[in-house]
């Protein structure tokens, strides 16, 4: 990222700058910041959802500033899988449903997915690697799961096909510390096995021992906010 | 595939509003639908009404009335023709055959037809069909009368019985013919058209009642009795209009001609499928107001659609938000919603369709007796299937508003909803 500016549309008076940064490949960063900062304003920007009206911002090699909205889209479908902090999923549907859907959009990953046989096979070793028993799979809807395994659902999705980077943005502050401890344990263990890069942001600096680097949202970014209304 | 799966199971999810949606929909396509039936069905059932008959002479007057007060019943005649001028027009070389009506009385509020064996044998109805008898037979004395479907039910006559007929068309006439008492000698299988609740008299009889008569009531120095009219043999002075069918269709303007330009006395003769259209004309008025109510009603459970998808809008941006995150474009997020307004406008319509064919079914019996309106049970036609479309369309239309607001949304809260 290089002298990117950014400000949200209309009339929230949020903009945020951020002058120079750089995440290598299969590092795993911890941007922490307080609630509230900007930090799920640099995710969006990061994984082009949002584009910024200034600078430029590569990824893996391409800059997505100069990418058409549905190439970005598209591009991170392919690149990136994505954990929120919490309502990762879409209630209603099936767990399987709910992990399969990044492969809809996203034809490369559909094929590693598949490469050791079916989607929903992959769907299935996944979740079984990060606790969830095939019993529970198998026909439940996610809205049925409780926090911590949806957690781990929305992990799951964010993994299939084996996308280059993981975002996660504040995927524990909804688990208590146990759950926190294990939930962080198996979403290591698939991205080092997928050799990604993990970029997480969280307001806790006690998850610090698990990251290689960790960074200050105030040392990267500088937000400036309006009167608000 | 997963993601039409979800969309799916997103509107499952929301299955109450969702089919109370589907119902707004089907019940104000059935109501469009059901107008369209019951119109196209009254037109047919008037067009039915009078099959066969090539024309239909009165005295000078508008096409229309002609047509009502002779086929329908509706009205009176204000004018007769006289024997005469219904003979010449009978010997006309085009003439194959020609039925007197005589209209003016009634019977307990049934009116009274005069007319002659013809009648029996020419007038047809439905495509064709000629009148049958349920019971007994056609007139075979003076004072025999022949009753319709409705009217034998509605009086309660069987065969044999008895009836007086008054003067005028009131229920309740004060001046009745009761000196010349009638034998019910048959009565007709029902067809559904005015034929059902008439009564049928020979045209001597009409003449004999109104013998002893002037001027509409009993003359107090003349009365003549059944029996000395019976001996008589009564030839009829005037009648009030004639079917007429022709040899060949080719002469049916000639024919006309010769009867609107006759010397004598003015006539007219009217082509009952031109009387129709102008009466077509007239009642399109009313039936233009009724489409148009009936499109408002289909306006207004769209509209019902659009404010059901709207409210869920805001409650779905986190559905939304996920979508773009795993690679939605918010062009996808567009198309969901607007499919799903295409889904619940076809499942109304659908719903609708199905739902209009199971009344038809069930109510045809009791309209079809009742109204005498035959409502077909046919597949829709171009005009229902292009209304159908219509409504398809106008409601993936109107599902572009919350599609273009879910849009600007999903572009707006990038992966986080904001408030």
């Amino acid at each position: 990222m290089s002298a990117v500016r950014f400000a949200w549309p209309g009339a929230r008076r949020f903009s945020l700058a951020v002058d120079g940064f750089a995440v290598p490949r299969g590092e795993r960063l911890l941007i922490i910041g307080a609630s509230g900062a900007g930090k799920s304003t640099l995710l969006s920007l990061m994984c082009g959802v949002v584009t910024a009206q200034a600078g430029t911002l590569r990824v893996l090699g391409k800059d997505i500033g100069g990418l058409s909205g549905g190439a970005r889209d598209r591009f991170r479908a392919e690149h990136f899988g994505i954990i929120f902090q919490m309502f990762n999923l879409l209630p209603y549907g099936s767990v399987l449903d709910n992990v399969l859907l990044p492969l809809s959009f996203a034809p490369a990953r559909r094929a590693r997915a598949t490469a050791a046989g079916s989607a929903q096979e992959e769907a299935r070793r996944l979740l079984r690697s990060l606790g969830l028993d095939d019993d529970l799979v198998h026909g439940s809807r996610a809205a049925e799961l409780s926090v911590g395994q949806q957690q781990r659902v929305a992990a799951a999705r964010a993994l299939i096909g084996a996308p280059e980077i993981i975002v996660a943005d504040e995927p524990t502050s909804a688990l208590d510390r146990d759950r926190r401890q294990i939930f962080l344990d198996l979403l290591f263990d698939q991205v080092n096995r997928a050799d990604g890069t993990l970029v997480m942001v969280s307001h806790d600096a006690t998850l610090a021992p698990h990251f290689h680097r960790i960074v200050r949202f105030d040392d990267i970014a500088t937000t400036m906010r309006g009167d608000g209304r | 595939m997963t993601v039409l799966r979800l969309a799916l199971q997103s509107i499952a999810n929301r299955w109450m509003t969702a089919l109370l949606t589907v119902f707004a929909i089907a019940i104000s396509v059935m109501l469009l639908l059901g107008v369209e039936k019951v119109r196209t069905g009254a037109r047919a059932s008037f067009a039915n009404t009078i099959s066969g008959t090539d024309l239909i002479v009165g005295a000078r007057t508008g096409e229309v009335q002609l047509l009502l007060y002779a086929v329908f019943r509706i009205g009176n005649a204000t004018n007769n023709i006289t024997w005469e001028s219904y003979q010449d027009i009978a010997a006309r070389p085009e003439v194959a055959w020609v039925v007197p009506l005589s209209l003016g009385d009634s019977h307990r509020g049934v009116r009274v037809l005069g007319t002659d064996l013809g009648y029996f044998r020419h007038y047809r109805f439905r495509r064709g069909q000629s009148l049958r008898f349920r019971a007994g037979g056609p007139f075979s004395d003076l004072f025999d009368a022949v009753l319709g479907a409705d009217a034998a039910a509605q009086l309660g006559y069987r065969i044999g019985d008895t009836m007086t007929v008054a003067h005028g068309l009131g229920g309740t006439a004060f001046a009745r013919h009761d000196d010349k008492p009638f034998r019910v000698s048959g009565i007709l299988a029902k067809t559904g058209t005015p034929v059902d609740r008439t009564v049928h008299v020979s045209l001597g009889a009409i003449e004999a009642i109104h013998l002893d008569w002037q001027s509409g009531r009993r003359d107090p120095d003349f009365h003549i009795s059944a029996d000395e009219v019976r001996r008589i043999g009564l030839q009829p002075k005037e009648i009030t209009a004639a079917l007429i069918g022709l040899k060949s269709r080719l002469a049916v303007f000639r024919l006309q001609r010769f009867v609107n330009t006759y010397a004598q006395e003015p006539l007219s003769a009217v082509l009952p499928g031109v009387a129709l259209q102008e009466l077509w004309s007239l009642v399109g008025t009313a039936e233009t107001a009724l489409g148009a109510v009936s499109i408002m009603v289909v306006a207004t459970a769209l509209l019902g659609m659009v404010t059901a998808i709207l409210t869920t809008l805001n409650e779905r941006r986190r559905e939304m938000a996920i979508l773009r995150s795993v690679g939605a474009r918010p062009a996808t997020i567009l198309g969901l919603l607007l499919s799903e307004a295409a889904v619940l406008t076809l499942a109304g319509v659908t719903v609708g369709c199905a739902a209009l064919y199971a009344v038809l079914a069930i109510v045809r019996p009791y309209i079809d007796a009742r109204f005498g309106i035959y409502l077909a049970i046919d597949p829709p036609g171009p005009h229902e299937t292009v209304a159908l479309a219509a409504i398809v369309v106008a409601g993936c239309a109107a599902g572009l508003l919350p599609a273009l607001k879910a849009y600007r949304l999903s572009l707006a809260d990038g992966m986080t909803v904001r408030n």
